[in-house]
């Protein structure tokens, strides 16, 4: 998608999220709405990735409900684990950070999976570095060395949908 | 909107203040900047997220219940980002990790 559709699809979304905002459709709003809109689109370095058409592709948005479901999920999992951490006498912790490859490709693929995890039980993204990813472990496994199991246990979940959703 | 306050709306808040309040639990008694960060993280952001989605619930879609859902998708989109460039930052920064961590793979790749 070439740049000049990208722009009128960021200045879209900003204009809408402050109809949304203002939630009035009083005409005085809406002009400073549309011209603060415009500037935005103009000013800022744009707000869509490359490939933007995916935006339309009912798939990737079926696949971003799904992965936004199991991710509340595991939300709610992570927090009655550190619940049951915190409130625990001996704070059963076993802290360190271990490393993990993504299969993932894209940018926002990666962006995403990292913020998935540092919501889910446990772990915490710290850096990402080309295609691995360094994540503080509240809880890491007895097996070190295993980093098949590490890389499943902490993004396999995730990846099945994220990959169907951006690459 | 009526002044008078569903179950459902308290039901969320409440929840989600607990949560918030495990939170902040966390932050005292977990050990180094790390730990206490997966506790903030995790427990402030879903503990947020229901008191948000409880304000919507409760004015329903006026303006608002709409700032409340814009406000949930924010905190649930924008808080591991911040609490991931706090962590980066204090490990560059050379905060150390607890005594008790038993490996710390980003300093062995990246010798910071």
């Amino acid at each position: 998608m070439d740049t000049l559709k990208r722009r009128l699809l960021d200045l879209i979304i900003y204009f809408g999220l402050w109809l949304l905002l203002t939630w009035s459709l009083d005409w005085q709003g809406v002009v400073v709405g549309a011209v603060l809109a415009v500037l935005f689109a103009i000013a800022l370095s744009g707000l869509l990735p490359e490939k933007a058409e995916r935006l339309f592709s009912p798939v990737r948005w079926f696949w971003a409900i799904i992965h936004l479901f199991s991710l509340l999920f595991w939300i709610i999992v992570a927090n009655f684990d550190v619940l049951y951490r915190v409130l625990h006498p001996n704070l059963p912790i076993r802290p360190g950070i271990v490393k993990i490859k993504t299969t993932l490709k894209s940018d926002e693929a990666k962006a995403f999976l990292a913020n998935s995890i540092t919501l889910t039980p446990g772990t915490l993204t710290i850096d990402i570095i080309d295609d691995w990813l360094y994540v503080h472990w509240i809880n890491v496994h007895e097996n070190l060395e295993d980093a098949e199991a590490i890389t499943r246990d902490i993004a396999g979940r995730f990846e099945v949908t994220l990959r169907r959703v951006f690459d | 909107m009526n002044s008078q306050v569903g179950l459902a709306p308290i039901i969320l808040i409440s929840t989600g203040v607990i949560f918030d309040l495990v939170g902040a639990l966390g932050l005292i008694r977990l050990p180094d900047v790390y730990n206490r960060l997966q506790a903030a993280t995790k427990c402030v952001t879903l503990g947020t997220f229901l008191v948000l989605v409880g304000v919507l619930v409760h004015s329903g879609w006026n303006a608002m219940g709409i700032k409340a859902l814009l406000a949930a998708i924010f905190v649930l989109w924008t808080s591991p980002t911040g609490s991931h460039a706090l962590a980066r930052g204090a490990h560059i920064a050379g905060v150390r990790l607890w005594e008790g961590t038993v490996v710390d793979r980003y300093k062995e790749d990246t010798g910071r």
